[in-house]
């Protein structure tokens, strides 16, 4: 142990890239490395922290993989707290009793929320909102006392962000603030009347300019919050006796930096509170640093992450002995959010001075109100934007001087729609920042498309541009959409050679003109014969759009290997019968005569992941006799050979279940029986389950549904399979009409706009704006086609019928199903063995062909 | 027919009636005891009439006969068919494989005589 010690004490976003930066330069070969963090997770995005709601999965945010916590180079204590720092013997005592000896040691402990000492606020449904647990603990909160309406403390970005994760749980949010107006911080009045008029109508009530006295309860929880007396509160609607009523309370009245360890050691602490240090982020100790929230430096604190990162890039290169000559450089505090679905940004000197001049742009009807604040030379020095932050980057790169304003600046505060000179017409320089998070300029990005880094998940992992708040990634897009158009790459959207559409541009024109068979559209917008890409893919448009007989004369010759015979071909030429099981309920007398087929047939019979029955080894000139016993027994098309849906997987729910909250084996029939036979671009799957057990594992379908006390919670965009991905909640307690419209919606946007052979968690990932996109084009109707959608579904549903219902009503149809046309009863028959007890395509090298004489 | 040789004085294998492919799909077929797969093309695009194509009908990789069953297109200006199995994609003039050079199969000539599609010996070409 002759190497020197390094001590991380607090694993954060900022101590975990400070770990990273580390290693990255090779110091675990000349340091042992320590890190102590006091919670029990290792680091995680706090940036997102908010999304936790979403699937209440605390991996999905982790920052480090759990295999390099437990085996990395870096020796991990987490759950454990550092209590004191002795200076003197150059130790650290942790809460556990004991002791770790450094050579240098770095603080990384962040901020806490601050709670002002109001009477009441540690009685039992006050909060915090700045760790997984205080989320968890908000969640059960919630759920266990019913909350209906909830007060946040703190009318700032974050308090915003606790009154969208309230309403997301169907808990009325009120927030409470001091100031006369919402972020007071970031905003001037103008724009901030303008973000409450946003606010007002997402249903948030708003208190601004009052003072909290007392919170109100007993040791069962909050009830209510008491005001100082003032003439405001008597026009506020909700206030009764200076009085709100509450179920909950969330503090977010600002955060202070975590220094007690370093006043303890009697470190210098700034006025306002963090550890002092210079720029090279040492602080009055020269054992000791201090980087991220908890670090005061130039007198500044900062509380944005992308600070964070500059500093530990700092300290790790001065460690590596390569120090960064001017250290930190400072970083500013431009932000640029969607806050409960409202653009805001705020950037550069937002406040400006007695010097500073303002342009603004206001649009009443629209919301919008943009505010640029120029110097006495007319250069743009800050500005907050809401309800519109188009130009964003560019006006960001001139407030750091990275840009040089332009003669007029007047024009730039138009937002895009207005028109003509805007922000966004001018080309961004490449020192100009792009990801301010992770400090990654358009001159980093462009090299990297260079590089050969041609999608944006590749940009992210090289450049690490996108990968903390997100908030850039729009424009990382688009930046890589125009860098490899000028490399002449092509990022064309074509299906194949035959057609110069996109899956959505071929589905538009084909139901603009109603096309209605392959030779149409080919002939209108293709070229040649097609191929095995394109010809499925019409297939799949007309049949979504016309529910059409997909072996009808104008289609049989586009249906991919298994539409064409309606069964999947096995890997020997010979096919499987999967008959639809809706919601995994089945008779016993079906079961029965399900057995007696396969025996009469001599088929192969499992159970199948989808909760349905699989037989294997029908000759494609066996499957109309199969079918047809099949339909006897009232079992009909399972679609498993289409892309189409699938399965709607069942729990057995409240009917059986002692947890169940809902019936859940009746929605997933009903489910199953309205979508069957929908041919879409990929196959879809769903489940149901009764209560949040989720023993049908919902969260991992393309549309998942789990039921609640009072309704159903929709997932969408899961799937399992290569890439598995957990669903995005889209909504909660919904009854089951509204869900039933939402599924409607979701499905039908998905068949227009989404790729071929591309599947909802791939297409959901690739919506500009994401799930809050899909949700105002399902929910307020954003693109106006919500009725077209309604419509184009209600016909599917009336004219859905089972396709061997039809092939085998028609005498044409069923000649298709033989294997030689000039030998109809004659098969070619693969080599089977037997296999406990059934039969099974023999081995690949021992196959070979026999023709044999049918039956 | 664009492509098609007289083949009334040749010993030809009757198959079905023309109608009875449905455009731009294949069948299966016995001629002489082996499988073979018989393809009918709608005309071109760009004008031309309807095309008749046979070749083996066992694909080459699995040694399973379904090539009848697979998806008919173009590359270029070739016709082609995608194995159902595996979607390697053949020649369905010369039978040449576009995905192994090393791979090709039999051609047979076709016919149609008074409405019935004939498959002759193998090609000749
Ligand atoms: C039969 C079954 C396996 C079994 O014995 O259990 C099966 C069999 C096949 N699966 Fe599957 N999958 C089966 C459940 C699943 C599941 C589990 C589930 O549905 O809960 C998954 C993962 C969940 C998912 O899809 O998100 C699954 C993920 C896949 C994938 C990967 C999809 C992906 O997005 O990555 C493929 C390939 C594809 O579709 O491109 C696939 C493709 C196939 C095909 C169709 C491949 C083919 O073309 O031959 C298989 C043919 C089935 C046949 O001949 O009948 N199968 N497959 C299951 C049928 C369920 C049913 O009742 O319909
Ligand atoms: C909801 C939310 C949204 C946010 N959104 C944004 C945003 O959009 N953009 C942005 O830039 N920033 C945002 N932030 C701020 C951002 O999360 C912080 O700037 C960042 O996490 C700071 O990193 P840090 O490592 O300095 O501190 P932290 O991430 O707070 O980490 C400090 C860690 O040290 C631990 N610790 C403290 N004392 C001790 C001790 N004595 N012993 C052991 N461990 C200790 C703490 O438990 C904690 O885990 C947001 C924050 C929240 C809460
Ligand atoms: S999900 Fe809930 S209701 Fe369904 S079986 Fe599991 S525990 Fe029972
Ligand atoms: S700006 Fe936050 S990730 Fe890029």
């Amino acid at each position: 142990m002759d190497k020197p010690s390094l001590v991380i004490i607090g694993n954060g976003m900022v101590g975990q890239r400070f770990v990273d930066e580390v290693v990255k330069r090779g110091l675990e070969g000349s340091w042992n490395i320590f890190v102590i963090g006091e919670e029990r997770q290792p680091a995680y995005d706090r940036v997102a922290l908010s999304s936790w709601f979403d699937d209440q999965d605390d991996n999905a945010l982790s920052l480090v993989e759990q295999q390099f916590v437990e085996e990395g180079p870096v020796e991990y204590r987490l759950g454990t707290r550092v209590d004191v720092i002795d200076r003197k013997n150059q130790t650290v005592l942790l809460d556990d009793g004991s002791t770790l000896a450094y050579d240098h040691l770095v603080l990384a402990t962040g901020s806490y929320p601050f709670v002002p000492p109001v009477p009441g606020k540690d009685l039992p449904g006050v909060f915090v909102y700045r760790t997984l647990d205080d989320l968890a603990n908000i969640a059960s909160w919630v759920e266990e006392q019913d909350c209906k309406s909830g007060v946040i403390i703190g009318g700032g970005l974050l308090g915003l962000e606790a009154a969208n994760a309230l309403r997301n749980m169907n808990v009325a949010a009120n927030v409470v603030e001091m100031a006369p107006r919402l972020m007071p911080q970031q905003l001037e009045d103008g724009g901030s009347e303008m973000l409450s008029r946003w606010i007002d109508e997402l249903g948030v009530a708003q208190y601004c300019g009052v003072m909290t006295e007392e919170i109100t309860g007993d040791a069962q929880g909050v009830t209510g919050l008491r005001f100082a007396e003032s003439e405001k509160l008597a026009e506020m609607d909700g206030i009764e006796d200076n009085q709100l009523g509450t179920d909950i309370v969330i503090f977010s009245a600002g955060i202070r930096a975590s220094d007690s360890l370093g006043r303890d050691a009697e470190l210098e602490i700034g006025e306002r509170g963090g550890v002092v240090t210079d720029t090279q982020l040492v602080t009055s100790d020269p054992n000791i640093s201090a980087i991220g929230e908890v670090a005061c430096v130039n007198n500044m604190v900062y509380g944005l992450v992308g600070p964070g990162y500059d500093m530990a890039k700092v300290v790790a290169e001065r460690l590596a002995g390569s120090a960064i000559e001017d250290g930190f450089a400072g970083g500013d505090l431009s932000a640029k959010l969607k806050l409960l679905g409202v653009e805001v940004a705020s950037f550069g000197d937002n406040q400006g001075n007695d010097t500073t001049t303002d342009i603004v742009f206001v649009d009443p009807v629209k919301k919008v109100h943009r505010r640029l604040v120029l110097d006495e030379n007319s250069q743009i020095v800050g500005g907050t934007l809401v309800g519109d932050t188009s130009g964003y980057d560019l006006l960001v790169a001139m407030a750091r001087g990275q840009m040089a304003t332009p003669e007029e600046p007047q024009s730039l505060v138009l937002p895009d729609y207005v028109g003509a000179g805007s922000a966004s017409d001018m080309e961004l320089p490449d020192t100009a920042q792009i990801c301010s998070c992770n400090d990654v300029s358009k001159g980093d990005l462009k090299e990297a498309v260079a590089n050969g880094c041609h999608t944006v998940g590749a940009l992210k992992s090289e450049t690490l541009c996108g990968t903390s708040c997100g908030g850039c990634v729009p424009a990382m897009e688009d930046l890589l959409k125009v860098e490899l158009a000028n490399a002449g790459i092509d990022v064309k959207a074509d299906i194949c050679e035959h057609f110069a559409y996109s899956r959505q541009q071929l589905f538009d024109l084909v139901r603009f003109h109603g096309h209605t068979s392959w030779s149409d559209v080919v002939a209108a917008h293709g070229s040649g014969r097609g191929c095995i890409i394109c010809r499925p893919a019409v297939a799949s448009i007309l049949a979504s759009l016309s529910n059409g007989y997909v072996l009808d004369e104008s289609q049989a010759g586009l249906q991919d290997t298994n539409d064409r015979s309606l069964a999947n071909m096995q890997r020997n030429g010979t096919y499987s019968v999967i008959p639809r099981v809706p919601g995994g309920e089945i008779t016993p007398d079906q079961l029965i005569e399900l057995g007696q087929i396969a025996k009469d047939f001599d088929l192969y019979t499992k159970i199948t992941g989808g909760q349905r029955i699989d037989l294997f080894g029908a000759q494609l000139s066996e499957l109309p006799a199969i079918w047809q016993r099949v339909l006897d027994a009232g079992l009909e098309s399972g679609h498993a050979y289409g892309k189409a849906l699938r399965t709607v997987k069942s729990c057995v729910g409240s009917t059986w279940c002692r947890y169940g909250v809902q019936d859940s084996v009746t929605m997933a029939i009903n489910v199953e029986l309205r979508y069957r036979g929908l041919r879409s671009p990929h196959k879809l799957k769903s489940a149901v389950s009764g209560c949040t057990r989720e023993c049908a594992e919902a969260q991992s379908k393309d549309f998942g549904i789990i039921a609640t006390e009072t309704g159903w919670n929709l997932y969408v965009g899961g799937n399992g399979g290569r890439q598995p991905r957990h669903a995005d909640l889209i909504a909660t307690d919904l009854d089951d009409e509204t869900l039933i419209r939402t599924i409607d919606r979701f499905l039908m946007f998905y068949i227009r706009t989404a790729d071929k052979l591309q599947r909802t968690s791939v297409w959901l990932e690739s919506l500009d704006g994401g799930i809050e996109y899909l949700k105002e084009v399902i929910f307020e109707d954003s693109l106006g086609i919500c009725d077209e959608l309604d419509a184009d579904m209600a016909k599917h549903v009336d004219t859905y019928k089972c396709e061997w219902q039809e092939t085998l009503e028609s005498p044409e149809r069923l000649s298709q199903f033989v294997e030689f046309v000039n030998a109809p009863e004659e098969t070619s028959t693969p080599v089977w063995i037997r296999e406990r007890g059934q039969k099974a395509p023999a081995p690949a090298e021992t196959e070979e062909l026999v023709i044999i004489g049918g039956p | 027919m664009d492509n098609v040789v007289d083949l009334t004085d040749r010993v030809g294998t009757t198959i079905c009636p023309l109608e009875s492919i449905l455009m731009d799909t294949g069948v299966g077929a016995l001629v002489d005891g082996q499988p073979v797969a018989v393809f009918r093309l709608s005309p071109a695009v760009d004008g031309g009439e309807e095309e008749l194509y046979a070749i083996d009908g066992i694909d080459p990789f699995t040694r399973v006969p379904v090539l009848s069953r697979g998806i008919i297109g173009s590359d270029g200006d070739q016709p082609i068919v995608a194995s159902p199995l595996y979607k390697q994609r053949f020649n369905l003039v010369n039978g040449q494989c576009l995905d192994d050079d090393t791979v090709q199969l039999k051609t047979y000539d076709t016919a149609v005589v008074n409405g019935m599609v004939i498959v002759g010996p193998t090609s000749q070409a």
